[in-house]
Order: structure tokens, then C-alpha cells, then sequence
């Protein structure tokens, strides 16, 4: 629990980013999930992601909602100001910070009972709008704090851990958010890192609503025989339309790539989304084709992962609300109270 | 027969229109001549859930000696609804007034023989004078306005000056909208006799505005600093955000560049909206949501948050006619005990009580400052009367040297200085700890902000002695509440009594009047206008002062009174209900009755419930 204090020492050759923090300066407190759990694997691709996009640690604040995803955010980024909202509705708390101060970056970390049931209006919405947000759905098909029963995501036909088997159709979060005009839509595997952790970043960086989806098995109440959110099915099921790198201020690498292999994305803030094809002919600046791609394969009973969509001339709610460039929260009296003469002006339209 | 009313700048007017036929337009000029020649008025529109088709009436109290709330009774009935003609007609008081389209003749049984008639052929003149359909149904409006302006004396230059300024932005539709003025004038003029109600130009309105409660809370607003609205469209708060949006799009945009110094998102639902603003206050903008009571239900699990992790914010409640979808054009004050102690768990929330526009446009600004001071949610209750109809103010009126008070913010300097940052300590003593803001300082100050238990530190505990500890804290900061909240306003009789009233909102015209006529009558009482909750010391300290307080609210249940037996220990015989809630807004009449009654009454025996 949160009373067990981590130890502030680490080993001196703990490598430095541009500001001169180590990835311990990105962590949290010691978690408290089940050991072996996808979510607590997802902490550690976000204090990775964190610390190799050179983030002030404070400079982001992290929102969640309820469940054991929920929880998380006091397990990474110790430095940010963190906000357990209620349950289902974080993205409209999210939406709110983010008007108030338009120069953070905002995390939304949640679970998919918490946004695909009670939460699935506030998810739509949130994206419809083009929050500036990455926002995170650790799922794992069932709910585990309250032991076992399936959530919205569960697949029909897939079985809980007490043998009752699914009958109602599992909502794709992914293709939903594609759907609902999110500018950025991948997909993951809490256990593949590699694939994650640029996922991650490329979505932090990314101006407008960006997804992830991130499989992540529930150790105790769905990683048996007939889950379909098993370490073991995602495993087997697991097709990635492309391996991402970011690149930062720097020439991107192509030496070791065919031509035609790779497909750079330029982002508004001068990164570049480095794509290495896997899915031949997968262009995820195509929405239509992303679409279409996603149904296919999902039909054929594949797990598409990957960057899936980006709009990388995405804008967000600010641009569509003309919203002073200066935080909200920052703006002094003058430029909010407006002069008694004004008021005149408006008793005298009164008579 | 009866003896036919006769008085000068002092009669009610009703209109009786079918909605959507376009009489608003022609009754608001009929209120706005009336203040131009100088006489007060107090106008109320009472409507139906409906865009076309249904009943509507518009009842306008003219009152040279400037009583501005509801008198009871009607003295001249335009009766312009067939579907409502009967019970339109039976309002009428004896010796009243019943002006009517005479166009197809009716039967001798439809009328009242106590009472005179005024016949104007509306339909007749209007399709003789206009071909097209859309033309007549417009104009008929304008032509007994002509002729009701003639009936009685308005002017006719007043008016026509009106018709100019309300068409200035399409001028085109200004002669039509003459000539049918002209219209109903002449045939007034030329076949009607004069009626016993008179107006008299005056010199009775100032500088007095004309405007509505939702419109000055949402100009109260701009004032306050608000820059994050969510909202949901809901009968009849709507037009507070429309305010707010009208208001900040003339006064807050950037001269340089355009930019808008706010943000406004008409949510999905209440739950959202109260969800931006919640997220919002956290990060230190002034942020606020206006709804009616279905939205507060709905806002139910964050107001609990707002008040456990203290976060602040700002609801505009415009009540309305509840139960559930209750009367949703009608007007009530029975959100009362569901704001005040809003959501789950041991909660209670600062309510706001302004009496109308006035006060609206003030504690509009108000909350905001006491949500910042107060990290909490401050609940503004207006309601139906006061938020939609237009009423007669003094003008706003705005202190330029007063600052925005942020209340305790922990900045980046205090960190550096070494101060010891506990986001839920008590510090200073009056239970408001000091927060920081998303982002204050690189490495000292963040906090994980949830509505679960926690110790001073913000550190998650199920410890009873460190919940309990948070929440009398939570005790301590309510009760520091009381001294900065507006204070309850008394009016002290004539001469010394052992009878009060209290009262708050809305009622605050209706009782202006009520008062007086006591007062005329002999009958000693003194009022106190509550104007905020928690409750300070001075309420209880006037119920003790009187034998027996009388307390006039607009709801079933005595909301009010139960709070104040609740919060204050009162001995619940001591407080006598008085009560008006059948949609309607309280009227003088029935207050002045109801306390006269019960000031007779209770010599002789206890004083039951007075209902309407």
C-alpha cells in the first residue's frame, strides 16, 4: 500500500535524458495491483515514454476514473498532480483541466469499464470534441475489483473464469474512437513494450484526441482457457500493422530499411512518426482504409496493433473555441473584469 | 351591476395568447410603452412546455406606487385564447375588464354580467387591411396593441418610437407594423368608450433597467472571472449560458487578436458539464455550469467530490416546478434541501439566495470568489420567476477597485521558501487548507487529488481518527462560511411585535407589498430576508426574538423551514409554514392573508399549516 516508501537511491550509471532526469524521476508509488498484472506493465512503458520525450515531470497532469487502471496514476509521474475522478468520468474532468491550462500535457488513464460502460458517452464525447489528450484504456475484458464479471470489451462467446460464456458483443474501443474522429487510434500489448512505449510517446506528442487501446491481461479474473484477453490469445492473435519509432529533433535513421518500408509522419510540434511497415499496403493516414482494415481482420479473428490512424494536421478544442493562447487560469483581473464603463453601456441597452 | 374598477397607474393586465402566434413581441412593447411613460411594472410570462399550440398568458402588474411582484387577481383580461376563455374570464375581478376579438359574435351565456366588455372586431380589421396569412397573424397583435394603447392611454408616439427601436435591424418591417397600430388605434378611438383604468405619464422609473435574473447571473459572471461553462440545455436556465455567451463574445475577447479570453462547451449531459467544471476548478480557472433541479440530480456524485476533495465550483440552479419533469415552465423554490445537501454522504453546500436581477448580476459574481476562498461548490439559487421574466432594477452596478480574491493558493515561491505543503492541512485555523495548482513547482507541491479518505498530507488513509479529523475539518470550514456569505437582511416593524417572517428569493417583491399593506392594516411583524445558507447566528437570533415566525416559501414540503429547524435546532411549532407552490408565483394577496390569519389566530389557538 501506499505506506511502503520507495527508496529515493538508484545506481549511479542510470542513464540521463536532456534535462538530466533518470527514469526514476518519472515514477510513482509502489503499486499496489496483483503481481504479474498487465496494468503495472503499462506504468512502466509510461514512465519509459515520459523520460525519452524529455518531459518535466510536472508538466503533465494525469486523470483517471475508477477501477484498477484507475489506480495507476499514483504508480508513475510522482511530480505530476494526479486526479482519481469518478467512475466513467474522466474524460470530462480531463476536458476541464484542459480548458483551464492549455500549455500541459494531459493523460487520461482508464480501464474499459470505465470507459466502454458507464463511461462510453464521456469517451465519445471527449474524442468528438478533439480534447488535446492522450488517453489510455487498459483492457483486460472484466472487471477485477470487483472480482471477475465482464465488461463491455469482453468478446461474445468468451468465457469468464466461472465458465459463463459472453453472450453480449464486445465493443472495439479502437474502431469506435476511429469512428468518433479521434486524430490518433493505436492499438497494443501491455507485453510488448517495444511496440507500446513509442506509442506512447508519438500519443503525449500528438496535438488533438489520441487512443491507445492497450490489451492488458487480467492476471486474476481473465488469463484462462476461453478468455479472449489472455496473455496467451492476445499472443497468438496479435497481427501489427507496423512498428513506430519517434524521432525528436534529429535526422530520422533509414539507412537499414528498404525504400517504400518506412512512412514518416510529421507531427505539428516537429517530431516525426517513423513507420515500419509490417501489413503491407497499411497506410495509417487512410481513415477509410483504417477502417475497413480493422473490420477485416477483426472478422478473420485477428488483434490489429499498431499505429492505426493519425491526422498529423489534427487541431484541437482550443483551435476550434479561438482560445487565447495564455492559460486560462493565468489571466489577470483586467483581461476577465471588465470596466464599469462597459457596464454602463449595458444599463442604458436595458431601458 | 357592479361598479365598473377605476383607477390610474394601478391595475392588472393579463394577456391570453395561444404561444407561437407571435404576441410576446406585441406584449413586451404593450410593458416596455408603459415604463417609457415613466410608471413601474412587473411583468411575468407564464408558458407552456411547447413551441406552438398551447396556452400562454402574460401578466403585467402596473403599479404608479412601483410594487413589482404579483398582486393576485386581474382587472383587465385580453382574452385572446378561445381554448382558455372560460377560466380567463373568470378571472376577471368583479367590476373588470374583458377586451376581446368581437369579430364573430358569441352568445350572451359566454360572458359575465359584472363586469364590461370590451369588443374590438381584431380578426375583421386585420384581414380587411393584410391578404397575406403570415401578415394577419402577426399584426393582429400589433393592432390590439394599437387599440388597447388607445383604451387605456399609452401614448401612441411611445409606442411608435418602440416599433423603431425594435426593428431598427429591419427596417423594412417597420411601416406594416405602423399602419396596424394605426389600425387598432383608430378603431378605438373612433368606436370604444372610455374604461375606468387610466395611464398616467409619471416620473416613477429612474434609471431603472428592465432585465431578467438569467441574464444578470450570466453578465455576474463575466464579472467574477468566470472562464470555463459547461452546460446542457434545460428549461429555464438556458438562457444564463446564452447570456454568458452573448456577453463574453462583446467584452472578453482579445482587441489584438480576437482571441476569446473563455471557453464555453455545451456538454452531452449535466453529468459532463458539471464534470468540466470540476476539472476545471482543479486547475484553477473559475468555472460553472447553470441547470435546473433534473440537472442537479444528475450532477449528484460530483458535487460530493467538489465538496470532498474540495475542489471549487459554481452551480446556477434556476428552479422550476419539480418532482421529476414536474412543471417545467412553471416556477418554484424546491430545490432548497436537494442543493443544500446535495450528493451521499455527510455533505452541506453554500446556497446563494439572491431576490432577483439585482442580486443575480452580485452573487453571480460573488460565487466565484467564495469558490476560490472556500474551495468548494457554491450553489446560486435562482428560480423560473426571477431567471426568465424581465424585471424593473436599480441599474448594475460594479466596484472598479475590487479584486478577484483566488483564495489560499500555494505558489512555486512559498514552496521554495520552505513552507510545509499539507494539501489538506489547516493551517490557519478557519478549516480551508491551502492547494496548488497542476504544474506550481518542479519537484515540491503535487498531490494526487481523490474523493476517497485521506490524511492532511493527501495520502490515501481508512483511518477513522484521520477521516473523522478531515471531516470536522470540513465542520471548521462550513462554519467559517457563515461570516463571509451575505448577510440575512431584517426590516423591523413600526412598532415592537412578537411575530416575524422570514423569507428569501423570489418572494422578495410579493412580500415588499405584502408588508406594506400589514403595515397600513395596523398589523406590527418584522421580516428577515435570508440571503445565503449556512445560516448565521442573527437567524436564530430573530426566531428566538419572536414568539412565532412565519415562513413564506414556494415549495410543497417547507424546505426552508426544515433546513432552518435542522440546521439551528428551532422547536418546529415556533415556525409556521406558508406556503405557494402551485406553479404560479407568490402573489401579495395571498402573504398578506395568510399572515394576517395567522397573527389573528394564534391568541386563540395554535396555527395549523396555511397551504395554498
Amino acid at each position: 500500500m501506499t505506506y511502503i516508501t520507495k527508496p529515493d537511491f538508484h545506481h549511479p550509471s542510470l542513464g540521463k535524458n536532456a534535462l538530466g532526469f533518470t527514469r526514476r524521476d518519472y515514477e510513482g508509488k509502489v503499486s499496489t495491483l496483483c503481481a504479474g498484472c498487465g496494468h503495472d506493465s503499462i506504468s512502466a512503458a509510461i514512465v519509459q515514454a515520459c523520460f525519452e520525450i524529455d518531459l518535466e515531470p510536472h508538466r503533465l497532469a494525469k486523470l483517471s476514473g475508477i477501477g484498477c487502471s484507475s489506480k495507476t496514476p499514483d504508480y508513475f509521474l510522482g511530480a505530476s498532480h494526479g486526479f482519481n475522478t469518478v467512475h466513467g468520468r474522466m474524460p470530462s474532468v480531463l476536458t476541464g483541466a484542459n480548458l483551464a491550462n492549455r500549455e500541459l500535457l494531459y493523460l487520461g488513464v482508464s480501464g474499459d469499464g470505465d470507459s466502454a460502460s458507464i463511461g462510453l458517452g464521456q469517451f465519445a464525447h471527449a474524442i468528438r470534441r478533439g480534447v488535446n489528450m492522450a488517453y489510455i484504456v487498459e483492457n483486460n475484458g472484466v472487471y477485477g475489483l470487483t472480482k471477475g464479471q465482464f465488461s463491455a470489451t469482453a468478446d461474445k462467446g468468451s468465457k469468464s473464469k466461472k465458465g459463463v460464456v459472453n453472450s453480449e458483443s464486445g465493443i472495439d474501443l479502437a474502431a469506435l474512437a476511429l469512428q468518433l474522429g479521434a486524430t490518433f487510434v493505436g492499438r497494443s500489448f501491455s507485453g510488448d513494450k517495444d511496440q507500446l512505449v513509442p506509442l506512447i510517446k508519438a500519443a503525449l506528442r500528438h496535438k488533438g484526441a489520441a487512443f491507445i487501446d492497450v490489451l492488458s491481461p487480467c492476471i486474476a479474473f481473465n488469463n484462462h482457457k476461453g478468455s479472449t484477453k489472455s496473455f496467451d490469445w492476445v499472443r497468438e492473435h496479435n497481427e501489427a500493422v507496423n512498428r513506430l519509432d519517434v524521432m525528436v529533433g534529429r535526422a530520422p535513421i533509414k539507412a537499414s530499411y528498404d525504400p517504400g518500408e518506412l512512412i514518416e509522419v510529421p507531427q505539428h510540434d516537429g517530431s516525426v512518426l517513423v513507420l515500419r511497415k509490417v501489413a503491407a499496403d497499411y497506410d495509417p493516414t487512410d481513415h477509410v482504409g483504417a477502417t475497413n482494415y480493422l473490420q477485416q481482420r477483426q472478422a478473420a479473428g485477428e488483434i490489429v496493433t499498431g499505429l492505426l490512424y493519425v491526422d498529423p494536421e489534427a487541431e484541437d478544442l482550443h483551435d476550434a473555441l479561438g482560445t487565447v493562447k495564455l492559460p486560462l487560469n493565468a489571466l489577470p483581473d483586467r483581461e476577465l473584469v471588465p470596466p464599469s464603463s462597459a457596464l454602463a453601456k449595458i444599463n442604458a441597452g436595458l431601458r | 351591476m357592479t361598479a365598473p374598477i377605476r383607477a390610474i397607474n394601478d391595475f392588472v393586465v393579463k394577456f391570453a395568447n395561444v404561444n407561437g402566434s407571435g404576441s410576446a413581441s406585441a406584449n413586451g412593447l404593450f410593458v416596455k410603452a408603459i415604463l417609457r411613460m415613466g410608471v413601474p411594472v412587473g411583468a411575468r410570462n407564464i408558458f407552456p412546455s411547447n413551441i406552438q399550440g398551447l396556452p400562454t398568458w402574460y401578466e403585467i402588474r402596473i403599479s404608479g406606487e412601483g410594487w413589482l411582484g404579483r398582486r393576485g387577481g386581474v382587472d383587465l383580461m385580453v382574452a385572446m385564447n378561445p381554448q382558455t376563455w372560460d377560466r380567463d374570464l373568470a378571472e376577471i375581478e368583479k367590476g373588470g375588464y374583458l377586451f376581446y376579438d368581437s369579430t364573430k359574435p358569441m352568445p350572451a351565456t359566454r360572458f359575465r354580467d359584472d363586469i364590461t366588455v370590451v369588443g374590438v372586431p381584431l380578426t375583421q380589421l386585420c384581414n380587411s387591411a393584410y391578404a397575406e396569412p403570415s401578415k394577419r397573424k402577426v399584426l393582429k397583435n400589433i393592432i390590439y396593441l394599437g387599440a388597447l394603447s388607445a383604451l387605456i392611454g399609452i401614448e401612441r408616439a411611445v409606442v411608435e418610437q418602440l416599433l423603431h427601436e425594435e426593428y431598427g435591424s429591419k427596417p423594412a418591417l417597420i411601416p406594416a407594423n405602423l399602419e396596424a397600430l394605426e389600425i387598432g388605434f383608430d378603431y378605438a378611438k373612433n368606436h370604444l368608450k372610455p374604461i375606468g383604468l387610466k395611464l398616467q405619464r409619471a416620473d416613477a422609473v429612474g434609471e431603472r433597467i428592465f432585465v431578467d435574473g438569467n441574464t444578470a447571473a450570466g453578465l455576474g459572471a463575466v464579472y467574477g472571472g468566470a472562464t470555463v461553462c459547461a452546460w446542457y440545455p434545460i428549461t429555464p436556465s438556458t438562457s444564463l449560458a446564452e447570456a454568458f455567451i452573448d456577453y463574453c463574445k462583446k467584452l472578453r475577447h482579445d482587441p489584438e487578436t480576437g482571441e476569446a479570453r473563455y471557453a464555453i462547451v455545451q456538454a452531452e449531459d449535466e453529468i459532463a458539464s458539471i464534470g468540466i467544471v470540476t476539472g476545471a476548478g482543479w486547475n484553477g480557472a473559475r468555472a460553472f455550469t447553470c441547470t435546473s433541479g433534473p440537472g442537479v440530480s444528475l450532477m449528484q456524485e460530483f458535487i460530493g467530490l467538489s465538496y470532498f476533495a474540495e475542489i471549487p465550483a459554481v452551480i446556477f440552479d434556476v428552479q422550476r416546478g419539480g418532482p421529476s419533469t414536474g412543471m417545467p415552465t412553471r416556477t418554484q423554490q424546491s430545490d432548497i434541501l436537494s442543493a443544500a445537501y446535495a450528493s451521499h454522504g455527510d455533505t452541506k453546500h453554500v446556497l446563494l439566495l439572491p431576490e432577483g436581477p439585482n442580486e443575480c448580476f452580485e452573487f453571480g459574481a460573488l460565487a466565484f470568489d467564495l469558490a476560490d476562498r472556500l474551495q468548494t461548490m457554491i450553489f446560486v439559487m435562482l428560480d423560473l420567476d426571477m431567471g426568465m421574466n424581465e424585471w424593473l432594477i436599480e441599474p448594475f452596478a460594479w466596484d472598479e477597485t475590487r479584486n478577484l480574491d483566488r483564495g489560499k493558493i500555494m505558489t512555486a515561491e512559498m514552496l521554495e521558501a520552505g513552507a510545509d505543503f499539507g494539501r489538506y492541512k489547516d493551517v490557519d485555523g478557519d478549516g480551508i487548507p491551502y492547494r496548488t495548482l497542476p504544474a506550481t513547482h518542479p519537484s515540491k507541491g503535487s498531490y494526487f487529488t481523490r474523493g476517497t479518505s485521506r490524511d492532511p498530507y493527501a495520502r490515501y488513509s481508512e483511518e477513522g481518527a484521520v477521516y473523522i479529523d478531515n471531516m470536522e475539518r470540513l465542520l471548521r470550514k462550513f462554519d467559517t462560511a457563515k461570516s463571509i456569505v451575505p448577510a440575512p437582511i431584517e426590516r423591523k416593524a413600526a412598532k415592537k411585535t412578537s411575530y416575524g417572517v422570514i423569507y428569501y428569493g423570489s418572494t422578495s417583491p410579493a412580500m415588499d407589498e405584502a408588508l406594506h399593506a400589514m403595515e397600513a392594516r395596523g398589523l406590527a411583524i418584522d421580516a428577515l430576508r435570508l440571503r445565503a445558507f449556512p445560516f448565521a447566528g442573527e437567524v436564530f437570533d430573530f426566531i428566538a426574538a419572536h414568539d412565532l415566525v412565519f415562513v413564506v416559501e414556494q415549495n410543497r414540503d417547507a424546505q426552508l423551514r426544515a433546513l432552518l429547524i435542522n440546521e439551528g435546532g428551532v422547536d418546529p411549532a415556533r415556525l409556521v409554514k406558508v406556503l405557494n407552490y402551485d406553479g404560479s408565483p407568490i402573489t401579495a394577496r395571498f402573504i398578506s392573508g395568510e399572515l394576517a390569519k395567522g397573527m389573528a389566530a394564534t391568541d386563540s389557538r395554535p396555527v395549523g399549516e396555511t397551504v395554498r
